[in-house]
Order: C-alpha cells, then structure tokens, then sequence
C-alpha cells in the first residue's frame, strides 16, 4: 500500500482553480520533487497533503487513512501525527531558544522532552546553539532548528516548501545534505523547489503548471540536467 | 532529567511570551497599571473621603448648640453635663462651654468669653493663636486679633483685667492672639473657672458648642432626646454645614464613582487593542502552532494566560501606585495619611484580571480563526 494516494483532486478559490484533477502517489520512502511556475498550485498541494486545508473535491488516503471527509479536529490530529514541515521562511517562534522552539512541537503532539529535543539539536549540529534564540542563528542554522523540529514527533511524511529558497549556497548544501541523510534513513520527503539541482537529488520530479501534472514532453521546465538533452 | 510536565512548558511560552517581547507588552502593562493605579487609588479615595470629609467639616466648628432654655441668658453648667450622657461618646469630640460677659482690659471695655481652651482646640480646630495657647489650669490669656491691633499687644505680654463694677484687678499674661476671620477676634478668651470667679458666676454659662460625628437624621434624634429629657436646656441644630456636608459627600462620591467607570472602559479599549495588534503581529506565530498541531483550546489558552498575566501584574503594580496615588491626594488636600486597605487592593486585583479577561475576549477569537495554511503562504 502507498503512503499517499491522491485521486482527482481539485481546489478552488472562488474564481480560481489552483488545482485541478490531481492523481499522485506517493511510496513510502520516496523523495519526491514539486517543481512549477509561480502560482501553479505547488503551495496549495502542499497544504492539501500537510492537512492544512481541504481540497474542494478528490480523495486522499494517506498511511490507509481516508482523509477526504474527516472534520477539522480530526485534521489537526492527523497532521500533528503525521506531518513534519520544513518553511521557507522558517517559523521558528522568535521569543523562543532553539530547543524551546522544538520542545513547543513536542508540547502540542504530545509531552515536551527537553533531553530527546537537545539530542534532535545535536543531529543537525546545533547543540551548542541550544540557549540562542533564533534572531541570534543564521538562517541556515534556523533552517537546521526547522528540519529537527519537524523531525521530533516521527512524522510519516515531510514536507518541505523551498527549503533553501532563503538560504546561501553553503547553508542550502548543508541543509540538503540533511534531507540526503533523511532520505537514506528511509524517511518519505515531499519537496517543492525551483532549483533543477535540488530537484535532481530526488527519485522523482514532477512539475505543477495551470493547476494540473504536466505530461513530459509538454511541460517548459525541466526536473533533471539529464533530460535536457 | 526530569520529564518536563506540560504545565510548565505552558507556562514557560507565556513568561517568555511576556519577558522576550518586552517592548510591545509594556505597552499593554502599562495600560493595565495605570488603570488599576486610577481605579485602586479612587476607590480608595471613595471609602476614605466620607471619613475625611466628615472630619473635615467639623473642623469648621460645632454641628450642635446646647442654649438656655426659655429667654434665661445663663444656665447651670450641670445641665450640660447632663445632657452630654446623652451623647454617643464613640461619636463626640468635643463639647467647649462658653460664658459671655464684659470685662476691662487695660481699662478698656472688651467682650469676654470664659471656656475650656482644651475643649476648644477639639470643637474648632480651625482657630489659629499666634504665640501659644494657654496652658492647662494656667491663667494665661487669649486675646482675638482685633483686641490685640486696637491695643498693641504682642503675646507674652502681661495685661490687668478687671470685672466691670468692680475694684479688683488681676494682672494675667496673653499667651496668643487669635485668628478665626470671625467674630472670635474681638473677644478677650480666659479659663472658664476664672471668669466665673471674676464675674461671681460660679457654675453657669452662657451657651455650649458641640461637635458630634453625626448625620442629620441622628442629630435630629439626639435634639429631640436632649429636648425631652434635660429641662432647661435648648439644643439647636447648626443646619448648614450638616446639609452641604450630606451634598458634597453624594455628589464627589457619584463623580468618583463616574470616573472609575470611565476609566476602567478606558483601560478596557487600550487592552484589547493591543491584544488586538499583538494576535496580528502573530498571525504567522499561531498558524505555525496550530500547523505544529495546536487545537483552539490550547491558543485560548495561551493568549488568555498572557492576558491574564498582564492583568495580574499591571494589577499588582497599579494596586501598590495606587495606594500611593491616594496617600498623596488624601495627605495634600485632607493632610492626613491613610491607612492601607486590604480588602481594595484585592478588590483592584481582581477588577483589574477581569477588565484584561474581558479585553483578550475578541482578540482570543480572532486567533483561533487563524488558519494553518498561512504559514506556506508567504503573504
Ligand atoms: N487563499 C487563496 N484565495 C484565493 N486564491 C488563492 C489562495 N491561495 C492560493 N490562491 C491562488 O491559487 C493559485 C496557486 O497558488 P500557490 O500558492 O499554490 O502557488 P505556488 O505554486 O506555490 O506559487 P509560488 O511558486 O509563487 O509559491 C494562485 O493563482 C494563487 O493566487
Ligand atoms: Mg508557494
């Protein structure tokens, strides 16, 4: 059974339609790219999936749980369970130290563990950074508090949205070589980029556009260097 | 180590909450405080005023004369003790007898009152002697202003009186001079036992003024009893202060009450904007808790605990300013101190927890209405 199954879903705003006829599916462990123009629905998707909102119509199954007509408690359960997210822009919560920040997570899933959440610094290399709040990290180093908070409550699935979209090339070469170490743990990764070499470090690529999955031959951007030629 | 228990994370988030955002939260202290400071210290003016006031007005003189009855000009001094029984000592604070005759100074002819000086210093506290008052059982004199510019007299001087008719004279010291801005100054002041010696009057006087803590309705009663029971003597009501008194006191209270009410809105208005501006600031904040998996309660929870910590705290601070605030208006304009009231600042703490409570009302909804999907948009 796969982790994800999307069938014919669909989401609309009003007038418009950010996605439309969605069929995806995801297996557990894989490391899959989202790759498409700005407003082809790559966020929406996301947040369909992340249990952040519900799609208009379609069914989503995910971990053998039919989500399509769940209520919105039971949303904020599955996502709190299965869900891991890694922002853009980070959101870390300012007034809090980096292991706060991650025992916050904790709190809400389920009893803050301050000693597992320093042992979840000290896999991306932050352990000394444990007391700073985040205005005193760089930004690769609250992307790296980002990753270990949406690790801490063993989520099924991770989803990333242009996780180096901020960053340097140095911090995004660290931050991907955390996402290569989670995938060869076997953990499930969803990741939207815009940067073709990102997206060619995942098994598989595919790229939004109008709404829809674009077929191949079709689509103006490509996922990996190799199918240029 | 210990498991950390979900209590203290929580409240872990809102101290942090409240110390790590220091700027914008004293903003909303600040309006808590100042609230409570206003409504502690009035509050505390409002139960002290009707005490202080009361006071107040009897330092303008007796509220109640005791008179001779019929067209009799003296009466026995006994009469007075007498109806004094009938008074609540708890509530009485002084009662000055007074015989009024003439008499020579200087051999010059001046109206003389014989009284009790340490009687006189309770009823009319608002007699202000230049030099010193008499001392007690001395025979040291008090001579009013006017008596002592027509005359020269400087206090400390010795003086002869002599009682009209009459060749014995008696050399005396004038211990002050007197200032009322009334008739008082035109009178020549001894110890009542001397001029009832002086004048061979022994045991009478010519009226006694009384002050009593008391309202109208209970000096009413008390004219009545007096009336009734000792004969010979007529009590009067001195009616004009009793009743502004009464007027004043409804109408400062009804104005103190007023401002509170305003100011307690006031403190209200100011709370939940910045709560307001504070959910709206942190918008992102709580889409990232509830996409963290936060259920509505626990952001209620939150943001209600740090309302509530506000209102604790700019409650305690504006209780302590308060008391303050009140020692100060009640030491400038009754010059006296107050004493500190338990029951208010209890009273100001719990107002001020509420009126927060209440002002975190509609921010606290508007949060929960905060949707996770915001924190992948990059509005
Ligand atoms: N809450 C909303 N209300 C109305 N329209 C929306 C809303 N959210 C998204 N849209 C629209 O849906 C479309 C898809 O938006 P989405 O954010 O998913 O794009 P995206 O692929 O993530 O773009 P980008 O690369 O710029 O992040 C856009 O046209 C957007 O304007
Ligand atoms: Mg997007």
């Amino acid at each position: 059974m796969s982790l994800l199954e999307l069938h014919n879903v669909s989401m609309i705003y009003g007038s418009v339609k950010a996605l439309q006829g969605i069929d995806l599916t995801v297996e557990k462990g894989e490391w899959l790219a989202l790759m498409g123009p700005s407003g082809s629905g790559k966020t929406t998707l996301m947040n369909i999936i992340g249990c952040m909102d519900k799609a208009s119509t379609g069914s989503i199954v995910l971990d053998g749980v039919d989500f399509t007509d769940v209520t919105a408690g039971n949303l904020t359960m599955l996502r709190r369970d299965k869900i891991g997210l890694v922002f853009q822009q980070f959101h870390l919560i300012p007034y809090l130290t980096a292991v706060e920040n991650l025992m916050v997570a904790q709190y809400y899933h389920s009893m803050p563990d301050e000693q597992e959440a320093l042992i979840a610094l000290e896999r991306v290399g932050l352990k000394e950074r444990a007391r700073h709040l985040p205005s005193q990290l760089s930004g690769g180093e609250q992307q790296r508090v980002c990753i270990a908070r949406a690790l801490i409550n063993y989520p099924m699935l991770i989803l990333a949205d242009e996780p180096t979209g901020n960053l340097d090339e140095t911090n995004a070469k660290i931050v991907l070589e955390f996402f290569q170490q989670l995938h060869r743990e076997g953990h499930t990764i969803i990741m939207v980029t815009h940067d073709p070499k990102v997206a060619e470090l995942a098994e598989r690529c595919i790229v939004l556009e109008h709404g829809r999955i674009a077929n191949r031959k079709d689509r103006r951007i490509v996922c990996r260097e190799e199918e240029v030629s | 180590m210990i498991k950390m228990t979900k209590y203290s994370m929580y409240t872990k988030m809102i101290w942090n909450a409240l110390l790590r955002r220091r700027s914008r939260m004293l903003i909303a202290l600040l309006a808590v405080a100042i609230g409570a400071t206003v409504v502690s210290g009035l509050v505390t003016i409002y139960y002290d005023v009707p005490r202080q006031m009361g006071r107040e007005f009897r330092s303008y003189g007796a509220n109640l004369l005791l008179t001779p009855a019929g067209d009799q000009q003296v009466m026995a001094q006994n009469l007075v003790a007498n109806a004094t029984t009938l008074l609540p000592s708890d509530k009485l604070i002084g009662i000055a007898p007074y015989l009024y005759d003439r008499i020579k100074l200087n051999e010059q002819p001046f109206l003389v009152a014989g009284t009790h000086f340490q009687a006189v210093k309770k009823v009319s506290p608002y007699w202000q002697i230049r030099g010193e008052w008499p001392a007690d059982q001395s025979e040291d004199i008090v001579i009013g202003a006017e008596v002592a510019e027509r005359l020269e007299i400087e206090p400390g001087e010795q003086v002869t009186l002599a009682a009209a008719g009459s060749e014995t004279e008696k050399k005396v010291k004038v211990a002050g001079i007197l200032r009322t801005g009334g008739s008082e100054e035109n009178f020549i002041f001894l110890d009542l036992s001397l001029l009832q010696q002086m004048l061979k009057k022994e045991g009478v006087i010519s009226i006694a003024q009384v002050s009593i803590t008391a309202n109208e309705a209970e000096l009413n009663t008390l004219t009545q009893q007096i009336g009734e029971q000792v004969p010979g003597v007529a009590p009067r009501l001195v009616k004009q202060v009793t009743q502004s008194e009464q007027t004043v006191l409804g109408k400062l209270q009804a104005l103190v009450y007023l401002v509170t009410i305003v100011v307690l809105l006031l403190t209200l208005i100011c709370v939940a904007t910045t709560m307001m501006a504070v959910v709206t600031e942190r918008r992102k904040e709580i889409g990232l808790k509830k996409a963290l998996g936060a259920e509505n309660r626990s952001i209620i929870l939150e943001f209600l605990g740090e309302g509530l910590a506000l209102g604790a705290l700019g409650g305690l601070l504006g209780t302590i300013l308060g008391f303050f605030f009140a020692q100060a208006v009640s030491v400038n304009v009754f010059g006296r101190m107050i004493s500190f009231q338990p029951l208010i600042a209890l009273l100001a703490l719990i107002v001020s927890i509420a009126v927060t409570g209440l002002a975190c009302l509609i921010p606290v909804k508007i949060a929960t209405e905060v949707e996770p999907a915001i924190v992948l948009r990059g509005e």
